[in-house]
Formats: C-alpha cells, structure tokens, sequence
C-alpha cells in the first residue's frame, strides 16, 4: 500500500477523498454561520450563502441578559471544572502511572465503570438531592457531575501521558544537586505540561458541551448555560423568529471550540488515542 | 508483569518525598512492608482518595438512591401522596406502550448509527491515517464534528431540513421530513453519526498505528490483494481497538438526548429512553417513574457492558491498563 501512495493517480485519489471528508465535516458548521449572517428578509430564502450580510443577529444577543448571563455560566462553570477535574486527575494519574500500591486496579476499573455510566439515570436522584441541599441551580451543582465525568477522561489520558515521561531526569537533576522541588519544578513540570494542557481542553470540551444535566440541574439564568439557554430562545422568548439569534449564540459558542481545534489539533488527536485506546 | 519493569526503575523517586531507599522489590512475598513501600502506598491512597470519592459521591450513593426512590410513589406535584409502593412502578413503566417504542426507538439508533460508524470510522481512519496531502486539514476538519456542541450542530440539522429555510428540505420532494416518524429518525441518526463518526475513526486509527508496516508489505510482495491485506492482516491486528471503540460508541449511542431534543423533542415517537426519563422527571415532576426509567436504563446499560466484556475477553481495557503503553 505504501509502495502505491506515491504514484500520481493515488495521490489524486487520496487527495479526493479528503475533500470528501472535509466538506462532510465542515457544511454543517458554515451553514449555522451563514443563517447567523442572514437579514430576517433573507433568512428563509434557503441559499447557502447568504444574499444580504447583516452582523444584526450577534447584535440582538449580546443586547440580551438571557444570552450575556448564560455566556457567563458556561464560561465559569466549565473552567472551574475543568479546573478541579485536572488538579484531581493529575494526583491520581500520577498514583495510578508511577506508584504501586493495592486498589489501583479497582480505581481504573472505577473510572471505566464512570466512563460508560449512562447520565440520565443519575438526573432524577441529582434533582432530588440537589433541590434538598440547596445546590439545585446554582453553579456547584453543575461543577459537580462535570467534576465526576470528566475524572476517568482526566485519568486516562494523564496517566497515558505520565508513563511516557523519562523520569530518570528527575534522579539525574538531583545528582546534579537539584533539590526535590527544583527537579520537580525544572525538569518533570515542563515534560508534564503538554499532557496536562491537553487533558483541560478535553475536559473543557466536554463540560462546555453538556446538555443533558445543564438541562435538568437549573431553572433559571442563574446556572443556565449557553446550550440550554439556546432551546429556550424558541417559543415565548422576546424574539420574534428566534433563528438568526439562535445561529449567532450557536457561532459563539462554537468559536472556542475552532479555536481548540485549529492550534492544538495534533495534541487532541494524541491525547483522545492515548487515553481511550491502551494496550 | 510490565509493570515491575517499568516501575523498578524509579521506584526511588516514587517514595521520594518521604526521601527513603525502598527495599530490593524481589522476594516481597511474606517479608513485612519496608518503610519506604509503605509510604508509596499511603501517597498512592491519598493522591487517589479524592477523585475516587468525588466519583463515588456522584454516582454510586445516587444510583442507589434511585433505586429506593423508584419503589416509591413519589410525585412533586402531590407531594403528600408519597409512599412505598415495592415494585408496581415497574410494573406501570414496563406495561407502558411508550416506555417499549422509546426503548425501540433507542435500540434501533444504537444499533443503526454504531453500525454505520464503524465502516465510516474505519474509511476515516484510513484516509487520516494514510493521506499525504493535506493530512493536518484532514485531521483538522474531522475533530470539528467531535468538538462541537452537540446543541449547535442539531440546530443546524434543523434548520437545514425546516421546509422554506434549509438547503435540504427539498431533496425529497415536498413535505416536513422532521414531522414524519420514519425521515425524522433518519435525520436523528444522521446527525449523530455526523458528530461521533470521528471520535470512533480517532479510536480506530490509534489501532491502525500499532499494525505494523513490514507485515503489510510481506503480505502485499506473497500477492494479498488490498482487500485481502485489510481482512487478514490490518483487522485482526486491531480488533483490541474496535472493541474498545465499539463498547464507547454503544453505550454512548444509548445515551442520545442532545439531539432528539431539539431535532423532534421525541415528537411522532421519536423519544429516546434518556428522552422520555427527562420528560418524566421535569415536565411531569414524577419522581418515582423517573427514578424507575432510571435504574432500568442503567440495568441496560449494564448489560451492554457485560455483553461487551464477555467478548472482550482478556483485551478489557481495564485488564490491559498496568501493561503501561505498549
């Protein structure tokens, strides 16, 4: 195979099929941008390019609280989980890729078992628990589910990531006179950090994805995040056709994940088949 | 095991902060605990204690809470009617007509998007694997569906099949597809696999590195055709990885609810179970069906994995897990 991949006519082949997977990939994207770009007059002509631009759509929604408010839940929400998630990842990936100690099979089997776990058998018993500790819509009461599915992701990938480091540095900094901290601080965090960078975008990637729990953990602005705020522009909202105001919301949250993907697209290849796929 | 391999090396560091010298690892068997073993397993408790009390925290005590909620009747709306009530809620859930069309619904998408996936996500892998051209636009674009909110990426699939709006509404003739069962479910399950076909082609192409190139060309100079190279050299070289690929995507696939929600909102019985549990619980504020959809949910999802497992045999990813990488 590899002997054929240099002859012309495979490289057109090739070449075709990733024009194929490009624009299978990217339609649905570029079609919610343009709706977003359209004028209300031109909204429903069913073009794929917009006819008359118009930035009015982005306008109305960063005039409204209802969008501004969820914009600002999504962003806390999902950093301090990912935050959390990513400090309590990184000690246990450690444990789990340098130390031996009894319990670490059933703490991987643990976050397996969390990895598969169907999310929608924890809403109805969160709701109950929630509403009587008082964490029903508020931000914790999010933080906290995000916290928990996005552990095993942490997990995997950060212990995938912590056995591949040559820790034997970290003995030679010290015979070269480094104390612990400094070996630690000159030599491990730097080798460490590009791991540990990947698995917060992923687990970013999927607390600012989440629906199912934003949808059934808050009922009002408070905790509301841009995902649910967006199925609520429908129906009674202050927007007459809530379109164009829904594909602008839809483009912004969007743009951090473009964002994400175009400069660190080769660490997300590398951190989701580390993580996911052993052995 | 591996594991002794690549732990012995630094095992000094590995009870470092405590600054002792572990004892020899061999002969462990009844020799008391060393010093510095014994503090590599009290940091290793304590690094772990944390994430796996957070992770049981939310799920374990909660699951379990479902199930003594679902033996109850239990609605917010008549809250002073709450009592024990063993095990009739089953009975009403599993005697409902719409629980089974739900549970169909689930099964045939599941069933249907995996299926479609692995022989997407086998071309993608392929092509990212192997492209020259082009090969980081490629990979570049593919991590877009993955990335995506799911919410934003159904809107657009509405959108583009609202009659008068999308660009595809007519491609089959006139009509509404979203409002007719059948073309609704086929729109549902396109957009799903739009979204996780490369999640599953990056998991497969994970398998793809490890099949070696060599075997690949041995086999192309005895005269394996490309197809013959793909069936008995590449697949079962990878299937470790397609199980693991399979088993994600399934019960993933089980999950769906982003996209039913604002594709149909399980209108024209395109519920899923997740779907139907959701409007149990906050459109009817019924805590106890909830709950009951809940643990049946979770009891089939458990099947699954076990089914699963059972297949996997010893290429579990849990077993796997100590080996370290390769």
């Amino acid at each position: 195979m590899a002997a054929m991949d240099t002859t012309a006519a495979a490289k057109w082949r090739w070449g075709l099929l990733d024009v194929v997977v490009v624009v299978f990939a990217l339609v649905p994207v570029l079609w919610i941008a343009s709706l977003s770009f359209k004028t209300t007059g031109t909204l429903t002509d069913g073009n794929f390019i917009p006819r008359e631009w118009t930035l009015d759509n982005y306008r109305t929604i960063f005039s409204t609280d209802q969008f501004v408010r969820a914009l600002v839940n999504s962003i806390g929400i999902a950093l301090i989980a990912t935050t959390i998630a990513v400090v309590l990842g990184t000690m246990a990936a450690y444990a789990v890729a340098r130390l031996d100690f009894p319990g670490k099979k059933a703490l991987v089997g643990v976050s397996l078992l969390i990895a598969m776990f169907p999310q929608v058998s924890l809403v109805s018993p969160l709701f109950e628990i929630e509403r009587s500790l008082g964490l029903f819509d508020t931000w914790p009461g999010l933080i906290l589910p995000y916290i928990t599915f996005a552990l095993p992701l942490a997990i995997y990938t950060l212990s995938a990531f912590f056995k591949q480091i040559p820790w034997d540095l970290e003995k030679a900094a010290k015979m070269d006179g480094a104390t612990q901290g400094q070996a630690f601080r000159r030599v491990i965090a730097p080798l460490a950090a590009p791991g540990v960078f990947t698995t917060a975008i992923l687990v970013f990637i999927f607390c600012w994805n989440d629906f199912l729990f934003a949808i059934s953990l808050t009922s009002t602005e408070r905790s509301r995040t841009v995902p649910v705020a967006l199925s609520f522009f429908t129906g009674e909202s202050q927007f007459e056709d809530p379109t164009g105001a829904i594909c602008a919301a839809a483009v912004v949250i969007t743009i951090p994940i473009i964002l994400f993907v175009l400069f660190f697209q080769r660490r997300i290849v590398s951190g989701l088949t580390s993580g996911a796929v052993k052995g | 095991m591996s594991t002794d391999s690549t732990t012995t090396v630094d095992r000094t560091e590995a009870a470092g902060p405590k600054g002792r010298v572990p004892a020899p690892r061999r002969g462990r068997g009844r020799v008391p605990l060393s010093e510095g073993k014994r503090a590599e397993r009290k940091l290793g408790w304590l690094l772990c204690a944390p994430a796996a009390l957070v992770m049981l925290a939310v799920t374990a005590y909660p699951i379990l809470y479902s199930v003594w909620l679902s033996l109850q009747r239990f609605d917010l709306k008549f809250p002073d009617q709450r009592e024990f009530v063993g095990l009739s809620n089953y009975v009403t859930v599993l005697s409902n007509g719409y629980w089974w069309t739900a549970f169909g619904v689930t099964m045939l998408i599941t069933v249907v998007t995996v299926a479609v996936e692995l022989v997407l996500g086998m071309g993608l892998a392929i092509v990212m694997h192997r492209t020259i051209i082009g090969r980081g636009l490629v990979r570049t674009s593919a991590l877009i569906p993955y990335g995506i909110v799911t919410v934003v990426a159904a809107f657009s699939w509405r959108y583009a099949w609202t009659p008068g709006t999308g660009y595809l509404a007519t491609l089959f003739g006139e009509g509404a597809p979203l409002t007719e069962r059948a073309s609704a479910l086929a729109i549902i399950m396109l957009a799903e696999i739009w979204k996780t076909t490369p999640f599953m082609a990056l998991l497969l192409m994970a398998g793809l590195a490890l099949v070696p190139e060599d075997l690949l060309k041995a086999a192309s100079m005895d005269g394996a055709s490309a197809w013959q190279r793909f069936t008995k050299v590449m697949l079962p070289v990878m299937k470790p990885a397609i199980l693991v690929a399979l088993l994600f995507r399934t019960l993933d696939a089980f999950r769906v609810f982003d996209n039913i929600f604002v594709l149909t909102a399980g209108a024209n019985q395109t519920s899923s179970v997740s779907m139907l549990a959701y409007n149990n619980l906050i459109r009817g504020l019924n805590l106890g069906i909830g709950s009951t959809m809940s643990v049946l949910i979770f009891i089939a999802v458990a099947i699954i994995a076990f089914v699963f497992v059972k297949l996997f045999g010893t290429a579990a990813p849990g077993s796997t897990d100590e080996g370290g990488r390769r």
